[in-house]
């Protein structure tokens, strides 16, 4: 990167050296405890009362836990967006974003995980599924899967922090805990040949089937709907609709992760307008892309208007979630596009906005795509009480809900604050490259 | 007179309360120990109406309640019964809405207030086609969508064709619930509320009970009776007729007073399956709402009746 070059080696390690929180680092982190002790609360209420205190029936048998997983597998994905997709088709700007990449993967994985276990009616039950787990099952496809991205994402965050981790093993106070953590993960790390060469091997091969293994966690996940007979699920085009607006979201919440990094740790230097000029590209080409698969879902059944859709396109287009349904689709993708088209659109701060309106209108399409389905039933909705027909969630599965989004923010928080947002030794790496290139 | 009375009610009340028990298995009264026990006599007489037609006197203490069948393992509700493949048919043109199936079914198998295996819906397919009264139960279909989804083969298919739930190994993910476009399957939300010797009665995927809170239930085509011999809980509660019951293998069905051949009433009456584009196959038959019993207006009595009861 052109401005990086005049930075000496000793600056780049003392300005991207995980530092402590300021005052509103601090306030942020508490926050953010708070949030999922209350989801704790909550979740607690609901093991001993069951998933009664949610508002699911017997008709909205999925809620927002499921939309909220779909979410979070969803904003996964671009963990090998910009890691292993950009590394391959040597796009040398990402590596600034690639941690921050590969940490929103590995904490919305873990929370992804989670929260598929708090919609159980009967979590203690968990390891059913490897004492009688059958393979026919999507949702074992959907195990499998998961797991093995989970553990892809791990090693992708940890084999490229290694160079990193003697900078801070030096830096870190001898004898401290920090010290010790850092000395655990990385002491074995000496910056031999031998062993970069090994660990380029061993990125190489990750960046190579942690792409067929992303895309596969959503093409399973878009299964878990697209194998049923519903009305608004029964598509053949739902692995790649589900992928595209995973690519999209992760893209919106990387951009909005590097504002807040930029911001907070004084990146400007690092994270340049440059990075956002380009994802404000990336995010309007994501964006068209995830529209078009839209319109795909929609405007073709609509135009049929079998008997069993009309109910649930009707519910979204003018009907009970018309408002949800019009406003995903323009914060989610139709603002998104038109502001970032222009080149003011993509400075730092309206990219930010963006990024935001990204995330938040892909989390209510992810509720979009569960609930009104399920009520849209073949037969009729019939011979229940009333609030079987409509779902709105309680208090407790709202709590958990955000409690959850809350512990994904907080694991990049204060992975953050002990561990380089910025890879130290790369950054290096191509400052003295583009020195060399320059001289 | 008056000292026989008394207790010929308490023997009925007894009665009740062991049909209660029976329906889901509760203790066996039949074991070695209990049948080796020597009885005294108590001196209380109770008359009972013989085979025969006589009314007899026996003394209370040697009465016992016929002997059940006894209970079978997990491993051989989960096979079924062999040779046996079962179907129901369900005659539209008898069905007055009466909902005494769905009585009979929630209380055989304790579902909760708000929810109900059978549901009786009131269709009509068209603007100006006319509207029937439509029963449904699972349709225990011979390719059945939930049992695909199913992660940890907590439903499953058995020999004799019927959709079983093991809700002892359910883990409550309520897929097969989604699969399912017959909106047939209910999640018990909450812990149920249940007499206390159902609730330490062990799981019978026989029966559905004792329901487990977390758990996914549904009509289970009371495989239980099957083996006794007996119908289904709905097809001996509906006075009208409308289900029929019985074995495709032998190609009959029952309604308990009428015992005809399957394929002459398919045959004769244009019987037809529910879905039958989506491929699941289903084994339950339905006879169209042609020559009615009832005009479809009499069903409408019973929703007022209901909505008045509320």
């Amino acid at each position: 990167m052109n401005n990086t070059t005049s930075i000496s080696a000793d600056k780049i390690t003392s300005d991207l050296l995980p530092k402590p929180f300021g005052r509103p680092g601090k306030i942020w982190t508490s926050v953010l405890i708070v949030l999922c002790l209350i989801g704790g609360i909550a979740y607690f209420r609901q093991l001993q009362q069951g998933l009664v205190v949610t508002g699911m029936r017997d008709y909205a048998s999925w809620g927002i836990y499921i939309s909220n997983f779909v979410f979070f597998v969803a904003i996964s994905l671009v963990g090998s967006l910009i890691s292993a997709i950009f590394r391959l088709t040597n796009v040398g700007w990402s590596t600034p974003l690639t941690r921050i990449a590969e940490i929103i993967a590995v904490s919305a994985i873990l929370f992804a995980s989670l929260i598929i276990i708090v919609d159980m009616g009967r979590p203690e039950r968990l390891f059913n599924l490897m004492l009688h787990g059958r393979l026919q099952s999507p949702i074992v496809w959907d195990v499998i899967v998961i797991t093995t991205y989970l553990v892809l994402s791990l090693l992708f965050l940890y084999i490229p922090m290694l160079p990193d981790l003697p900078i801070l093993i030096k830096k870190s106070k001898l004898g401290s805990g920090l010290n010790k953590m850092y000395s655990f993960l990385g002491s074995f790390w000496k910056g031999t040949q031998a062993q970069y060469k090994l660990s380029n091997k061993a990125v190489l091969i990750i960046t190579i089937i942690i792409i067929p293994v992303a895309l596969a966690i959503h093409t399973v996940t878009s299964w878990l709907f697209a194998t049923t007979y519903r009305p608004g699920w029964d598509s053949t085009n739902f692995g790649a609709y589900f992928v595209s607006g995973a690519f999209l979201v992760g893209a919106g919440g990387v951009v909005v992760a590097m504002y807040v990094f930029r911001k907070a740790y004084k990146l400007e230097a690092y994270i340049t307008e440059r990075h956002f000029d380009r994802m404000g590209k990336i995010l309007v080409m994501l964006a068209l892309l995830y529209l078009y698969f839209n319109i795909n879902e929609y405007l073709v059944p609509a135009f049929k208007m079998k008997k069993a859709e009309e109910h649930h396109l009707m519910g979204l287009f003018s009907g009970e979630f018309s408002m949800i349904f019009w406003s995903a689709i323009l914060i989610g993708m139709v603002i998104p596009v038109i502001v970032l088209l222009f080149p003011k659109g993509r400075k730092p701060r309206t990219m930010f906005v963006m990024g935001l309106f990204v995330v938040v209108g892909a989390w209510f399409k992810r509720f979009l795509i569960v609930t009104p389905t399920l009520l849209s039933p073949f037969l009729p909705m019939y011979d229940v009480p009333e609030n079987y027909m409509h779902y709105w969630p309680t208090w407790e599965e709202w709590s958990i809900t955000v409690g959850s989004l809350a512990g994904a923010l907080l694991i990049i928080t204060l992975f953050a604050r002990y561990f380089p947002i910025i890879p130290i030794h790369e950054t290096i790496e191509e400052s003295a490259n583009n020195k060399i290139e320059q001289l | 007179m008056i000292n026989n009375k008394f207790p010929r009610r308490s023997f009925f009340k007894e009665i009740l309360v062991a049909g209660l028990a029976t329906g889901c298995h509760s203790k066996d009264p039949f074991t070695e120990k209990a049948l080796q026990e020597e009885i005294q006599a108590s001196g209380e007489m109770v008359q009972l109406l013989s085979t025969t037609g006589e009314i007899i006197e026996v003394d209370k203490a040697f009465l016992k309640p016929l002997e059940e069948i006894p209970s079978i393992s997990q491993t051989a509700e989960r096979m079924g019964i062999e040779g046996k493949k079962f179907v129901m048919v369900i005659d539209l043109s008898r069905c007055r809405n009466l909902k005494r199936c769905q009585e009979a079914c929630n209380h055989a198998h304790f579902v909760s207030d708000a929810q109900n295996w059978i549901k009786i819906y009131s269709m009509q397919d068209a603007e100006n086609t006319a509207p029937y009264w439509q029963p449904t139960t699972c349709m225990h279909c011979d390719e059945p969508p939930c049992v695909k989804v199913c992660p940890v083969d907590a439903t499953f298919k058995r020999q004799d064709g019927i959709v079983g739930i093991d809700a002892d190994r359910c883990i409550g993910c309520r897929f097969c619930m989604a699969a399912c476009p017959y909106s047939t399957r209910v999640f018990n939300w909450e812990k149920p509320i249940l007499p206390p010797e159902v609730l330490k009665m062990k799981y019978s995927s026989e029966t559905s009970c004792p329901p487990r809170a977390g758990t996914v239930s549904k009509c289970d085509f009371c495989p239980d009776m099957a083996r006794k011999g007996e119908l289904p809980h709905c097809v001996s509660a509906c006075p009208n007729g409308v289900f029929y019951f019985g074995d495709l293998n032998e190609d009959v069905v029952t309604n308990g007073s009428e015992t005809v051949r399957f394929s002459d009433l398919i045959r004769d009456r244009s019987g037809y399956r529910l879905m039958e584009e989506m491929g699941t196959k289903p084994n339950v038959y339905y006879l169209p709402p042609v020559d009615r019993l009832f005009p479809y207006e009499k069903g409408l009595e019973t929703e007022e009746e209901g909505t008045e009861n509320e």
